[in-house]
């Protein structure tokens, strides 16, 4: 094993453990000799661009970045970093990842993965690590879509949806990540948007320092398969009313001028209203706290998403709490071993307490 | 009849042998103790077990238990069972047919009569024998009474009545008393064949220390069921087998699954790695979890994963981080692995899959024995995706097998698979301890530095750059500037490891890495043959935990008379070297198997030897007198002796080592 440089206050919680670069560093330097082959247009470039750029801002060494992804189209991503990499079988991501990140505490693992990896074929995985909290970040690249294998419907498709394998539309009901993730009780749970580059940095970068899973939903237009899913969210006409913007401490209130408003609605719900409308204007709105304890908040939050085709979604960090990792608590279990009963004598392990002797 | 003033146990053996009764000499004994599962069956067999062994027999065990956890009391689904076979000489199996039963319920006795040679002896609690329980496991009358036991050498006791008599001091109630049954039943026993009882005596001051009156009872019933065989009439016998003549060394008595667990740990050390295990539960491989779980001071990591899939998923990221990344499990778990292990095929990283297996397919037999993932392990991935397979052929050899699979997964940057079974994981044998230092040394060689030249003269690493002898790829671990790279499954050009779909690429790299698996068998050592006088015309081949019963076989024969060679594989991908040589050099290779001839139809394929597959599935090890039949048969069949003429067979499975306990009526 190489020697892990630990201590190092300067780095926030999610990256505590892992070692400070000691230069500079430039987002070419993360940028791997591998020919993009994404389709062209496809939202993946673009978060591919984003993180490329977001890496080296987080002042960590190259080497101690861990890529792991699953199969998709998505799941090319760590080829393109000049980063360490396992691009590995679909869905089976989180698991391997969480075997890396219990046996390194020096690395800043992230893991990639589509609809369909996570939540399909994964989803076992997806929701056994956001409940223990292993210090690894995933990127859900969701296109509401199977890219890879050229467009069927996925788990979050719409109902209706008309596909190569469901010629008369699907009659599955989708799942809502967030949702999903909250119901999973993760510590910290975001959604991006692929063209908002900024936005999208600003995620990651949280992401990156919270200690334990950070779950991002990105929604990515898949220009081949299902065009425009995300429309509403990018069309300059619609994207103000489209987009719920979720700021920690501030009331949520969004669309053209700001005639739209987040405010409780009945036990445990949220409703979209007209300002304007509410006896007390803005003060009746809800003010956002992604530090809740309780995940019914932000599950109240993350049902204001459409189920169907998009029209309107909250965006932002839902949740960040804390508890402590998996990982961490894995570790601390060994050094605590260590120093209670010493560093393992194998001899006298395998020798037992009932032996006789021969001659 | 001898009364004395029971003034206190006597412990001593030298004393008891004064008072002696007579003592018989005995060179053998196979033990049963059964009951209810919840009778505490499993620790009274390993209590008599703990005695025999720091006696110095040598011995072997079998431990049979209902996969339910707790059948309904007084059923034959709820019978639990611990037999053991002790001895003067080095022996190899846990016995085909028990000396003695200790039966203590009616479904007990009904359970395990049908295994019991008459002649035998049967020590029967009779507390269980009411109408009604007798009733409920189909018997209309008691046996006991019926004459239908006439054959064998009954002892009919009330070991529940006596327990409860002995522990009166303690103010228990009835069925808190009756509950030490097991340990009055053991103190019996250990009487009988002159165990020395201290061990189990500072076990259960051990086991109770929080429960003085349980502790104190279950004293009182140990040492009241050995003073009422030094006090009652029942014995006019006490039986001595002497210790058996082992190789100078230290031993210790060890299970299967704990010589695995202890030999992953070893190997883990002896590379320098911290073991990472990442495992589901499953019967009957959970025990090397619980055991590795209890080992974290050896930097030991254990996930409990949320299903297998997962589990040897988390030790393959463990392996991609530099860690000694291992799984285990059992078949229907082995099936859930089978793409991530093509997956550490593909990546070339270490990493240990134990199959610890049971009888199937499916759900099988999950408490039963078998060997038939054998072609699972060895095909059961997509691709050409061969790896290395290994297999113990004892509960000790469990320990060297671990260490050899972490040397091979390590040095060739592969999963190994570890094949062991139910027979195995819970047998236990006699174990001659090694010393750490002696074990191999596994290095793990990790690529620190640029290892090539780019075309502009700036060093570069090729993950995929192999070394010449063992084609084993340059393993750089995360963390190592420089030398960042990206894996995957998809397949990789030759040396730079970059994805590539060129034809000739795949071509070379699913050769080379056939070729790296082959490559092995230049580091393992020839395949030996016990072949005493050198001019047997019948090999016997087997693999994994067939190895006592075949050896039982084997010595059989020759006792009577036969030649006959034997070899065992301990390395099933890549065979040894020697193998295809071994098998041409004899007439007729008899391949005993407990699975539908898989190792039969590997070498048939292989080296085009036309095998005589011997193949049994009941979920039980193979009978050493069944194989010794089967054997004489084939060796006399090879010598042109005609079928009525042929003797051998017969001779040796009903062939008796000295003299028995009682006089059997031949084996049946
Ligand atoms: C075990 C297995 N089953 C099926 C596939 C085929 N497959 C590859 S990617 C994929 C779906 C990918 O969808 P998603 O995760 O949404 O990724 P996207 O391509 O949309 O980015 C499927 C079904 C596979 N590679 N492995
Ligand atoms: S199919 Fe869709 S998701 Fe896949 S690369 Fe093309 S545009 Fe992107
Ligand atoms: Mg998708």
């Amino acid at each position: 094993m190489s020697t892990v440089d630990l201590g190092l206050p300067s780095l926030p919680g999610g990256l505590r453990g892992v070692p400070a670069a000691t230069e500079p560093q430039s987002r070419k330097e993360y940028v791997s000799d591998q020919e993009v082959r994404w389709c062209p247009g496809c939202g993946d470039y673009a978060v591919l661009a984003a993180f490329q750029g977001f890496l080296p801002e987080l002042g960590i060494k190259r080497e101690n970045v861990a890529m792991v992804s699953g199969i998709g189209c998505s799941s090319r991503f760590p080829y393109y970093l000049s980063t360490y990499g396992m691009h590995s079988i679909h869905g089976r991501a989180p698991a391997i990842a969480t075997g890396l990140a219990v046996a390194r505490p020096d690395l800043s693992v992230w893991v990639v993965t589509g609809d369909g990896d996570a939540l399909s074929i994964g989803g076992n995985h997806l929701i056994h690590t956001l409940r223990r909290n292993v210090n690894l970040k995933i990127l859900l690249f969701n296109n509401r879509i199977y890219g890879l294998t050229k467009g069927q419907y996925s788990p979050t498709s719409e109902p209706g949806k008309v596909t190569k394998s469901t010629p008369m539309g699907s009659v599955d009901n989708p799942f809502n990540p967030v949702s999903l993730a909250l119901g999973a009780e993760a510590t910290f749970v975001a959604r991006t948007v692929d063209s908002d580059r900024k936005h999208l940095t600003s995620v990651l970068t949280a992401a990156a320092e919270h200690r334990g899973t950070a779950f991002v939903e990105i929604y990515q237009n898949c220009p081949i398969f299902n065009d425009n899913a995300f429309d509403a969210f990018k069309n300059p006409d619609t994207r103000d009313d489209a987009i719920i913007p979720l700021k920690h401490g501030e009331p949520i209130r969004f669309g053209t001028d700001g005639h739209l408003g987040v405010v409780r609605d009945g036990f445990a719900s949220l409703a979209v209203r007209e300002v304007a409308d509410l006896p007390n204007g803005e003060a009746d709105l809800v003010v956002h706290d992604a530090h809740t304890d309780d995940p019914a908040y932000a599950f109240a939050l993350s049902r204001l998403t459409d189920a169907g085709v998009l029209h309107q979604a909250p965006i932002g960090i839902f949740r960040q709490v804390d508890r402590p990792a998996y990982d961490d608590l894995v570790r601390q279990q060994v050094d605590t071993a260590k120093e209670t009963q010493g560093t393992g004598d194998l001899q006298a392990l395998i020798n037992g307490s009932d032996t006789w002797t021969v001659g | 009849m001898r009364r004395r003033a029971a003034a206190g146990p006597k412990l001593d053996l030298e004393m008891t042998e004064q008072m002696a009764i007579e003592v018989k000499q005995l060179d053998r004994v196979v033990i049963r103790f059964a009951g209810d599962s919840g009778d505490g069956m499993q620790l009274t067999g390993d209590r008599f077990t703990a005695e025999t062994a720091s006696f110095g027999n040598d011995l072997s065990t079998l431990p049979n238990f209902p996969a339910e956890i707790r059948a309904p009391a007084g059923t034959l689904p709820g019978v639990s069972s611990f037999q053991l076979h002790f001895a003067d000489h080095d022996i190899l199996t846990p016995g085909d047919a028990p000396d003695v039963l200790i039966a203590m319920n009616p479904a007990a006795l009904k359970a395990n009569l049908p295994d019991v040679p008459r002649g035998a002896t049967l020590i029967v609690d009779t507390a269980d024998f009411t109408a009604r329980n007798l009733k409920r496991i189909g018997y209309d009358e008691n046996p006991l009474e019926t004459g239908a036991l006439e054959a064998y050498h009954v002892v009919a006791l009330n070991l529940t009545g006596m327990t409860v008599e002995s522990v009166k001091e303690f103010g228990l109630s009835r069925k808190d008393a009756s509950r030490a049954k097991n340990m009055y039943a053991l103190g019996l026993v250990s009487w009988l064949f002159q165990r020395p009882i201290e061990s189990t005596i500072a076990f259960l001051e051990t086991k109770f220390a929080g429960k003085p009156d349980i502790r104190d009872a279950n004293i009182a019933a140990f040492r009241a069921g050995f003073n009422f065989g030094e006090t009652a009439e029942e014995f006019a016998v006490r039986y001595e087998v002497k210790p058996a003549q082992m190789a100078t060394g230290t031993y210790r008595n060890i299970s299967g699954n704990l010589a695995l667990a202890y030999g992953l740990v070893a190997g883990a050390q002896r590379a320098g790695l911290p073991l990472v295990l990442g495992a589901y539960p499953i019967t009957p491989a959970s025990d090397v979890l619980h055991e590795l779980s209890k080992l974290k001071r050896f930097d030991v990591t254990t996930i409990q994963a949320e299903d297998e899939i997962a589990g040897v998923g988390a030790a393959l990221g463990a392996s991609f981080a530099g860690a000694l990344g291992v799984t285990t499990s059992s078949g229907p778990g082995i099936s859930l692995k089978s793409e991530t292990i093509g997956l550490g095929v593909m990546l070339e990283l270490p990493l240990v899959v134990c199959d610890i297996q049971r009888a199937g397919p499916s759900t099988g037999m999950p408490t039963k024995t078998e060997q038939a993932d054998l072609l699972q392990v060895m095909f059961g991935r997509n691709g050409e995706a061969p790896l290395p397979v290994l297999a113990a052929q004892s509960p000790a050899d469990c320990f060297a097998i671990a260490v050899e699979a972490t040397r091979i997964a390590v040095t060739y940057r592969t999963p190994v698979i570890v094949l062991s079974d139910g027979y195995l994981a819970n047998g236990s044998e006699p174990w001659q301890i090694p010393r750490i230092e002696d074990l191999v040394t596994i290095d793990p060689n990790f690529t620190t530095e640029p290892n090539a030249t780019a075309d502009d003269g700036t060093p570069k690493y090729l993950p995929y750059l192999r070394d010449p002898e063992t084609l084993a790829r340059a393993w750089a671990i995360p963390g190592t500037a420089g030398l960042d790279h990206r894996i995957g499954g998809l397949e990789k050009e030759d040396k730079t490891g970059n994805i590539s779909y060129d034809p000739a690429n795949h071509d070379l790299m699913v050769r080379t890495r056939q070729a790296k698996v082959d490559g092995i068998a230049r580091s393992i050592d020839p395949l030996v043959v016990d072949d005493p006088d050198g001019d047997a015309k019948v090999l016997v081949l087997g693999w994994g935990s067939t190895y006592g019963p075949i050896g039982a076989g084997v010595r059989r024969v020759r006792k009577v008379g036969g030649k006959v060679a034997q070899a065992h594989l301990r390395h099933l991908n890549p065979f040894p070297a020697n193998l295809g040589e071994v098998l041409k050099s004899y007439d007729k290779v008899l391949v005993p198997e407990m699975n539908l001839g898989q190792l039969a139809m590997l070498l048939r394929a292989k080296y085009l030897v036309d095998v005589v597959s011997y193949a049994q599935v009941r979920g039980m090890p193979l009978g050493a007198a069944e194989l010794a039949e089967v054997i004489g048969n084939l060796v006399e069949e090879t010598a042109g002796i005609d079928d009525d003429a042929r003797h051998l067979g017969l001779d040796a499975a009903n062939l008796k080592h000295g003299e028995q306990l009682h006089q059997s009526e031949g084996a049946r």
